[in-house]
């Protein structure tokens, strides 16, 4: 039991000391985190709108192949990155392996499904209802569409924040692709798996704590943030 | 109530049959670093002795630094680890008893067939650094506190410098086990330090080549420590002492000797050479 209560005072103390490498590896997650959830929505949610606002042949398999891709495992997406970036891999002149580009890379992959499948039904779940309120109260095409993006707004914020805490999470990716590398691409996740493999639990218990604390922070701000909003409203 | 009866009677019969049977082998856990389990060594030593000793020995395999971590955890009956250092240092603190030599292997340098840094030559280990570190050419150290990355930190530290992982753009610090850390090594044209068994599996994976080995500082001894049952007396004590006894004994050390991958030997014994008991 020792090292369990040795662990959480320990993770205490740098977390209250800011402990430069420490605080850099928990700034290192966010941003890499941040980067792949930006890069994955300017390409998702343009991509779920779009296959929700069109018609077109093909396009529920698509939806259903994005669905189960939300499920893929990490170490999967790592694996298949890893094999067209490695020097022996197409790509592999670009020298991207275990580099920060390279975790970018596979994180945005990662949740390119959730994105675009989150994002799908919860317009789905706004479209009828919203377009024959806005038509009926005289809307043309335009508005209509205007009003329908204002609406789902929320709740795609909310399916970008999912997306995050998923990349945020995850431990595979990261490993695979950035390699570990420290004070270069070693995150939270990575840090952790390390650390407790040495059997240096002060650190990871610390680690962990934040990693909680900034996905709280995240959703909670988000929460506030809407209920602003819509009181405001 | 017959049915009754016999139904209880039956219960008592399993019951019972439950308790006497003693033929379930007797599990034993050892703790130890990740190179021995992946060169298949401690399968081929471990199943007689299992098959002698009526037991089934599972094995942790993981980095010097948690092996022991785990051992002091209570949750080892014994440890087969390769860092002296440390190893005396949990005899000392009473966490285990009854170390012994075992065998032992080496380490060695790889790296770019061009050889940028010019190690070929060097006259040491300690020298190989040196040079690295001159050439400013990349370095992966595993930076996961294991034997290897100890042995490494120890170059260093004679040296008097310590590279440090982002502030010296060329040392890079992978925190991850020997294979991956020379996949990194491989992807990023530069300098490994890694352990012979892990080369003979893995130099035909990888572009970088075998540049420097052969010095005394390279050599790297394993030794076995039973966990001491006063600080945990449910550890089987008995099976662990018999097994560091069979694994230096001659049949077991001459077992050691005789295990090769694809023709080449992967871990001499220790009678063989004290000088690396040292």
């Amino acid at each position: 039991m020792d090292y369990i209560f040795g662990g959480i005072s320990e993770a205490m103390r740098l977390i209250v000391s800011g402990d430069g490498e420490f605080w850099s590896i928990v700034w290192l997650s966010v941003k890499l985190s941040s980067i792949s959830t930006l890069l994955a929505s300017f390409l998702g949610v343009p991509a779920a709108f779009f296959l929700v606002l069109k018609r077109f042949r093909g396009r529920d398999m698509i939806i259903t192949i994005s669905n189960s891709l939300m499920s893929v495992p990490t170490v999967v997406v790592g694996l298949f990155v890893y094999a067209v970036l490695s020097r022996r891999g197409p790509l592999g002149d670009l020298a991207l392996l275990f580099t920060q580009v390279a975790v970018v890379i596979g994180q945005t992959l990662l949740i390119l499904p959730v994105v675009i499948s989150l994002t799908v039904s919860t317009i789905r779940a706004l479209d009828k209802s919203v377009r024959e309120t806005a038509s009926s109260l005289g809307a043309d095409k335009k508005q209509q569409l205007m009003i329908f993006f204002s609406e789902a707004r929320f709740g795609v914020a909310a399916c970008l924040i999912t997306a995050f805490s998923r990349v945020f999470a995850e431990v595979g990716v990261s490993m695979m692709l950035g390699g570990n590398l420290r004070n270069y691409t070693r995150t939270i996740t990575t840090a952790i798996a390390l650390e407790t493999s040495k059997g240096e639990f002060g650190l990871s218990i610390a680690l962990g704590i934040v990693l909680l604390a900034v996905a709280f922070a995240i959703n909670f701000t988000f929460l506030k943030f809407t209920k602003l909003y819509r009181t405001a409203e | 109530m017959k049915k009754m009866t016999a139904m209880m009677l039956g219960l008592l019969i399993l019951a019972s049959s439950a308790f006497t049977e003693d033929k379930e082998p007797v599990k034993v856990i050892l703790s130890t670093t990740t190179s021995t389990y992946e060169t298949g060594l401690l399968d081929y030593m471990l199943a007689p002795f299992e098959k002698e000793n009526n037991c089934k020995v599972h094995s942790l395999s993981l980095g010097t630094g948690k092996a022991i971590q785990v051992a002091k955890d209570g949750n080892a009956d014994l440890i087969l680890v390769h860092a002296r250092a440390a190893e005396d240092q949990f005899v000392a603190e009473g966490w285990g008893v009854n170390r012994q030599d075992v065998m032992y292997n080496d380490f060695l340098f790889m790296g770019p067939k061009e050889d940028p840094a010019g190690i070929k030559n060097a006259k040491s280990a300690t020298e190989v650094c040196k040079k690295i570190a001159e050439a400013e050419q990349p370095f992966i150290s595993r930076g996961d506190d294991s034997g290897t990355h100890k042995r490494e930190m120890s170059f260093w530290k004679k040296l008097k410098t310590k590279p440090e992982s982002g502030k010296d753009s060329w040392y890079m610090e992978a925190g991850q086990g020997m294979a991956a850390t020379l996949k990194i090594a491989d992807e990023k044209n530069g300098y490994v330090m890694l352990d012979r068994a892990t080369y003979n599996f893995q130099k035909e994976n990888t572009r970088l080549v075998l540049l420097y080995e052969g010095d005394d500082e390279l050599l790297n001894p394993y030794g076995m420590i039973a966990v001491n049952p006063e600080k945990y007396p449910s550890v089987k004590y008995d099976l662990a002492m018999k097994m560091i006894e069979y694994f230096t004994s001659e049949r077991g050390q001459k077992m050691i000797a005789d295990y090769k991958i694809k023709g080449e030997q992967l871990y001499f014994p220790n009678f063989k050479n004290p000088r690396a008991a040292k």
